[in-house]
């Protein structure tokens, strides 16, 4: 973007990204307590990188909300430090073992720390009194998410009523609430897969290593490549052997799938997609396979 | 469209790549979830997995054929009830473009999703069935693209299999639209005969209507001329947020954040500070840590000025001989949002650009008869999804245009003050 554009035209990269600053413009703007909530993943990064666009020369002006599900990649764990010390913006941990302990979420064996994510999030929310909440969820991704505002507005009980959303018209973003309200924001909602992964390559940020291919020991369950690990033993039958892979998204380490992959350059990580012929969500998270319909469900819970 | 074509969009996502968005109207019965599913499959913007899933439903249901509407209708109950509800977003692209679709509901009590896609598309799609011509719904469509200034329409003739792909029967529906086109404000119109289901004229010329010399749909949209749409002549910018850094590095640094909503800016311009009337000299235009040339729109810059003028957010720098009137006293075209009546009297909250304050309606002059254009004096209030013309006045002065030079400038967003919600969609037509 240094050179001078004799034609005017931005390209649609560049418009994503002007659109993406004036909403978090818009919301330092108009919000008491922002806070952007930081997963690690390629999207959060992203997102650090327009907040950190959208200030400069001063500070990105509201804090880092993570929720550590206590079973996160060291990898992420690792690259979330490095950009929080680089921009010098506070980082919050909510974590979900503490939030067991002390019963604000309640394990009845059954479910996964994805989803109780949703509890320790909007504790986190509700103690620390954030108004308006940065996430990086994108459109293109999954059906519920297409409906999304840039503003969704959350009531009293952290939940989405999919029905009752309020018209979004223009760049004309609405940001009223009532008491223990909040609003979830989503600046890269137009944003594709692609765009995000161009970005990273054009900006030359750092992402973590886990996004390229490795040497790891997998195991198949269900149909995905799960990490060995310690939180996650081999069941009777299943077997891990070293494989080179790399993760499409990151989570909770337990839950998320890798795929046999060589691709180790941004460059090469694109064509991979292009030709790959399974969405992000589907093939890799073991989360969102029980319904058609469970990230609608979730959704209206307050996940992210 | 191939791999080697699938591999080459990847590729370009980052490069010189454009974006169009588009808006497309129309009810399930006229194909339209149909159509956006065969543009994404045909795209590859559409996997296999979700295709099988789809496939699978499709089966199961009993159909003859793969539903490509299941692909598109994402909430629950959608799917249950089978209607769209809700404007949805789809992402497609090809070598050359990115299209972002404003996906509305074509049912008479869905308008304000129709206002609300229509508010930032470029180019409106709208789908009518071949066997039933034109009907209420299509020109209420039309009419809602033209008052939000759409500056494009695409009116698809579908189902042109159905109708054995009958020449005369094209021309009849292409010659009325045109006719009733003309009480429109519709710069660019082309009409299509497609078959959505089977993929005529989608993405490929279609070999069963040899008579039709014109674009295939993708073809058009992919050729569309949208530049030329944007103002680089009045500069507007709206600010957003001061950012002060107060740090050691950047002592002394103010600078204006915001989106240049139109017209070209450079260092050394001299501006004036709306609503104020201060007058300053443009020192420096950055971008990130980099210092540029000249800002255009949509570009979200930071705007650095030579004086220690009192700049905040809600203000507009503008140039000094071509600025808008601020403006207390405005006359525009209201969408009404919501089930309780728009009534005289009324006082609501008012967002214009990054501007708020609070607005009297002083008058409701008609409300418009979107079928008929008819304009209904007598109405004194306008219901859920009816538009009309309205008079308000402002507790703060907007910095506006009027809405037909400039979207930006000249659109504004009503809420109630009590609930919260946005209520209202408005268009300037004249402030003073």
């Amino acid at each position: 973007m240094t050179q001078t554009h004799v034609d005017y035209q931005l390209s649609q990269l560049d418009q994503l990204e002007a659109e993406s600053i004036h909403i978090f413009r818009e919301v330092a703007a108009e919000f008491e307590k922002p806070v952007l909530m930081f997963s690690g993943g390629k999207d959060s990064i992203v997102m650090m990188r327009l907040a950190e666009k959208a200030f400069y020369p001063a500070k990105i002006p509201f804090p880092v909300l993570q929720v550590d599900t206590g079973y996160d990649f060291p990898e992420v764990l690792a690259t979330r430090d490095n950009w929080v010390n680089r921009l010098g913006v506070r980082l919050i941990v909510a974590s979900v073992e503490e939030a067991l302990a002390k019963g604000i979420v309640v394990d009845d064996g059954k479910t996964s720390r994805n989803r109780h994510q949703i509890g320790t999030l909007l504790n986190a929310i509700e103690e620390e009194g954030f108004t308006a909440a940065f996430g990086g969820g994108r459109r293109d991704e999954e059906k519920a998410r297409a409906k999304e505002r840039v503003y969704s507005h959350r009531d009293e009980f952290g939940q989405w009523d999919p029905k009752n959303q309020r018209p979004e018209l223009w760049s004309l973003y609405n940001g009223r609430l009532h008491a223990g309200e909040h609003m979830r924001i989503f600046p890269i909602s137009n944003w594709t897969e692609l765009d995000i992964w161009h970005y990273i390559g054009r900006e030359g940020i750092e992402i973590p290593s886990i996004y390229f291919s490795h040497q790891r020991r997998v195991f198949e369950r269900d149909g995905m490549l799960l990490t060995e690990s310690e939180f996650n033993p081999c069941k009777p039958g299943e077997e891990a052997a070293e494989r080179t892979v790399r993760f499409r998204t990151v989570g909770d380490l337990t839950l998320t799938g890798c795929v046999e992959s060589t691709a180790s350059t941004i460059d090469e990580i694109i064509d991979e997609i292009a030709v790959a012929r399974l969405t992000e969500r589907g093939a890799t998270r073991g989360d969102d396979r029980f319904s058609e319909a469970a990230m609608e469900d979730r959704k209206k819970e307050g996940y992210f | 469209m191939g791999a080697d074509n699938a591999l080459e969009t990847a590729q370009n996502v980052g490069r010189n790549m454009d974006l169009l968005r588009f808006a497309t109207a129309g009810s399930v019965d006229d194909g339209k979830s149909t159509l956006i599913g065969r543009l994404l499959l045909d795209s590859k913007s559409i996997f296999e997995d979700q295709l099988e899933a789809v496939e699978a439903t499709s089966q199961s249901k009993g159909y003859d054929y793969t539903d490509l509407a299941l692909l598109t209708d994402g909430l629950r109950s959608e799917r249950e009830q089978g209607i769209t509800i809700d404007v949805a977003y789809r992402y497609f692209a090809t070598p050359t473009r990115k299209f972002i679709i404003a996906d509305t509901p074509g049912h008479v009590q869905y308008t304000r999703n129709m206002v609300t896609g229509a508010s930032t598309a470029d180019l409106g799609l709208v789908l009518v069935d071949a066997r039933q011509g034109l009907t209420e719904q299509s020109r209420r469509h039309a009419v809602i693209l033209s008052l939000l200034r759409v500056p494009h329409l695409v009116l698809a003739v579908n189902k042109m299999d159905l109708v054995d792909f009958d020449e005369d029967t094209f021309k009849k529906i292409h010659a009325e639209f045109t006719s009733f086109a003309t009480k429109l404000n519709i710069p660019d119109l082309e009409v299509i005969p497609i078959s959505a289901l089977q993929g005529d004229n989608v993405v490929n010329r279609s070999e069963n209507m040899p008579w039709y010399q014109g674009p295939s749909l993708m073809h058009h949209l992919e050729n569309v001329h949208v530049a030329s749409d944007r103002d680089l002549v009045d500069a507007r910018f709206p600010v957003q947020y001061v950012i002060r850094p107060k740090s050691d590095d950047f002592h002394d640094y103010r600078g204006y954040g915001g989106q240049l909503a139109s017209g070209v800016l450079k260092p050394g311009d001299e501006v004036v500070v709306l609503p104020s009337g201060m007058t300053s000299t443009i020192a420096g235009i950055d971008l990130f840590d980099q210092e540029i040339d000249e800002a255009f729109p949509p570009m979200s810059v930071t705007i650095r000025l030579a004086d220690d003028v009192d700049v905040s957010r809600g203000d507009m720098i503008a140039r000094i001989k071509n600025a808008p009137t601020p403006s207390q006293d405005i006359d525009a075209m209201v969408c009404w949002m919501t089930t309780e009546p728009l009534r005289k009297g009324q006082k609501l909250a008012i967002k214009h650009t990054t501007r708020t304050g609070r607005a009297l309606v002083k008058d409701i002059q008609y409300r418009l008869d979107v079928n008929s254009l008819h304009r209904d004096q007598e109405t004194g209030e306008l219901g859920l999804n009816e538009i009309g013309r309205v008079q308000l006045r402002t507790t703060v002065p907007l910095l506006c245009d009027p809405y037909a030079k400039n979207r930006t400038t000249g659109s504004f967003i009503l809420i109630d003050e009590a609930t919260g919600v946005t209520v209202g969609a408005g268009m300037i037509n004249s402030g003073s």
